[in-house]
């Protein structure tokens, strides 16, 4: 462009510049913040939606998580006799199952509808701009209904098993922020991933199901550390689950439950990893969404 | 001259070819790779530039009106201009909020409730819940929909969808807005409301309205400027008039390029009509080939003739009881029919077509034109004028 000199500076009071952007881009804040509504709305519409479609409504999110818990502590508790072998009582048991399925059952449903998420709004990805960051992240948060209706249960559960109630409890709102920044980390891959090749849609449901398995969900940690010893147990520790479903036992059951702290140290080193990792390339990414989707 | 509203510096976009047909699994993509390994890079002679150098200034106040072929670029550029799409190369400077409406009814989601779409739908256009909540009566009474506000808009008629989603549109405040044919939906009573509100929100808000029309008869009412576009270039920029003289003129001509892209997918090859001019009153015939990037099915297709101002006169519906066409890159779809007597007063017409594949549908413009001449008839009196005996000849016997 030849523009005069004086031309240049007159531009400088425009309010936007859109001009094609190279190599890595930050995050934008202040738009993710100006945009917040439609974070909300989005997360709104999401949860009405599959409570109105769905006939037993917000029973699923009562039955899902409780009879999960009755399976896993009959054959894992009674069956597989875990719960005698840390001296635990079979109540115990069912609090502690169910201290780790909640964090778990928002984590893999946060990354099923998160990797969907993106390609199931390409009519919206290509008709309009707002940050594509709000999609998989309102997906993620719309799963929080669902937990909240968890912890409800949780609390019942524990009344009847007749634990203390601990002090620690207070620290789950920090620990769900954890749950909720592994989910939107792997979601940030999985969606923009899911765009260019749709074999994520495949992969999903196979890390679910093995997720569970490798995760602390029916056993307490602290069993693989003694087994195993430690070097296994920073390995396993490379799940993002183990330290959030650590934190989340601690919360509800107390000194004995204490995470192995340099474990979840890596836990969450991986976490905050993955989130940045993820952002950067999901805005890479989303350069071509509009385009390719 | 005050500063303009809109500068837009030599834009180019850039398309990969193949992005369609993209490497749709992981395994394509490995296989890609392997075959590609050892090759030079041959991405630069799979692209092409949907738009190519394209600038222009826009003046607070304006409204333009952008016209050109199917494939000039024109949406190309109204996605670039909302952010969309990121531009290959230059700058565009926005003084202003901008509001994109490329779709009536973006985000509209089936299950939910007319209020609860209303609030939905503006939030995702750019608006605040507070705005929305102040012009919420004001929408419900432009969309005529006050009884059915509770029922989800699954079981709303079209007619009553596209109002709600337009009313919706109708009431966004930017400074800027882009519009991409949405006055193509809705009944012509609703479209005469829609083009009252854009007429309004240009003249009497002082608005600077962006807007992209094979309409040329709601393009001339509305707008004071006019770019005219052609294969990714802006060839022509000034009064409504010439421009859209120009570009009558401009669809006349055979097309050059062999096939037109609709869609990602589909392309068409071939469309002509046998004779072109033909003669009003007589036999036309017409030859169609549609040839696809990829293995599909044709669920629909119609080819669209429109008045020269873009005005629909009539479709030929090439759909059969037969069912849907299967479609592949070796296997093209033909199709030839012969039209008995063509009825149309003589003038130019536009051809466009209407395509339904599994993938999308889509309307297509200005594929092909069509020209007719007057019929001569011996021992009768010289016709009225073309334009005062409106678009069909119809053929009557008289007794008095």
């Amino acid at each position: 462009m030849t523009a005069p000199e004086p031309h240049v500076n007159e531009l400088a009071d425009y309010e936007r510049v859109i001009r094609p952007k190279k190599g890595l881009v930050a995050v934008d804040f202040d738009e993710l913040w100006r945009y917040r509504e439609l974070f909300w709305f989005l997360a709104w519409r999401d949860i009405l939606v599959r409570y109105k479609q769905a006939a037993l409504g917000v029973a699923w999110a009562v039955l899902k998580p409780f009879l999960t818990m009755v399976v896993f502590t009959i054959v894992f508790g009674k069956l597989a006799g875990f719960s005698e072998k840390k001296g635990m009582n079979f109540e115990t048991y069912a609090v502690l199952t169910l201290a780790g399925l909640l964090p778990w059952q928002f984590f893999a449903n946060a990354m099923g509808e998160s990797s969907n998420s993106l390609v199931g709004s390409s009519n919206m990805i290509s008709k309009i701009y707002f940050p594509r960051l709000i999609i998989p992240a309102s997906a993620v948060i719309s799963g929080a209904v669902d937990f909240a209706i968890g912890l409800v249960i949780l609390f019942g559960v524990m009344l009847w098993a007749g634990v203390s109630w601990q002090l620690h409890l207070l620290l789950l709102p920090v620990f769900f922020l954890v749950a909720f920044a592994a989910a939107f980390a792997i979601g940030l891959w999985l969606s923009a991933l899911n765009v260019k090749y749709r074999d994520v849609k495949y992969i999903v449901p196979f890390i679910v199901q093995m997720g569970l398995y490798a995760s602390p969900v029916a056993f307490p940690s602290s069993l693989v550390r003694e087994k195993f010893g430690d070097t296994v147990f920073f390995l396993f520790s490379l799940n993002p689950m183990v330290g959030v479903i650590d934190g989340f036992r601690w919360c509800v059951l107390g000194g004995a439950f204490e995470p192995y702290w340099p474990g979840f140290g890596v836990s969450i080193g991986v976490i905050a990893a993955l989130l940045v990792s993820g952002a950067l390339y999901f805005r890479r990414a989303e350069k071509t969404f509009a385009d390719v989707i | 001259m005050s500063k303009p509203i809109i500068s837009v510096r030599s834009i180019s976009k850039q398309y990969r070819l193949g992005m369609a047909k993209s490497q749709d699994t992981l395994r394509d993509q490995l296989s890609h790779w392997a075959k590609s390994l050892g090759k030079p890079h041959e991405a630069a002679n799979e692209s092409f530039w949907a738009l190519r150098d394209v600038s222009f200034d826009v003046q607070p106040g304006e409204v333009i009106g952008i016209i050109g072929r199917n494939g000039a670029g024109k949406s190309t550029l109204l996605k670039v201009l909302s952010q969309i799409t990121e531009p290959t190369e230059g700058e565009i400077y926005l003084r202003g909020r901008l509001a994109s409406l490329l779709e009536v009814g973006t985000g509209f989601h089936q299950e939910l409730t007319g209020r609860e779409n209303i609030f939905l739908n503006g939030v995702i256009l750019g608006m605040t819940k507070a705005e929305v909540r102040a012009k919420f009566d004001e929408i419900v009474e432009f969309a005529e929909v006050g009884k059915f506000l509770d029922t989800p808009v699954k079981r709303y008629s079209s007619g009553m969808y596209v109002r709600l989603a337009f009313a919706v549109a109708a009431h966004l405040e930017p400074e800027i807005l882009v519009v991409d044919e949405v006055l193509a939906v809705g009944d012509a009573a609703f479209q005469n409301k829609c083009l009252g509100k854009m007429q309004d929100v240009a003249k009497n808000c002082g608005r600077t309205v962006l807007f992209v029309s094979h309409n040329m008869a709601a393009v001339q009412a509305l707008c004071g400027r006019i770019i005219h576009m052609a294969g990714g270039k802006l060839i022509g920029d000034g009064s409504p008039e010439t421009q859209i003289n120009a570009y009558l003129g401009e669809i006349k001509k055979p097309r050059t390029d062999t096939a037109v892209p609709l869609g990602k997918i589909i392309e068409c090859r071939q469309l002509e009509f046998n004779p072109n001019p033909v003669v009003s009153g007589q036999p036309l015939e017409f030859t169609l080939e549609l040839g696809t990037k990829q293995r599909t099915q044709l669920i629909a297709v119609a080819i669209l003739i429109y008045s020269a101002f873009g005005q629909r006169v009539a479709i030929l519906d090439l759909r059969t009881t037969a069912g849907q066409f299967p479609i592949e890159p070796g296997q093209p779809f033909r199709c030839t029919g012969r039209i008995k007597n063509f009825p149309l007063v003589e003038g130019d017409y536009r051809v466009g077509l209407y395509m339904q594949c599994s993938e999308y549908d889509g309307d297509y413009h200005d594929l092909a034109s069509l020209t007719v001449s007057a019929a001569t008839k011996e021992g009768e009196l010289a016709p009225y004028a073309a334009h005062f005996r409106g678009l069909v000849e119809l053929d009557c016997e008289l007794k008095f």
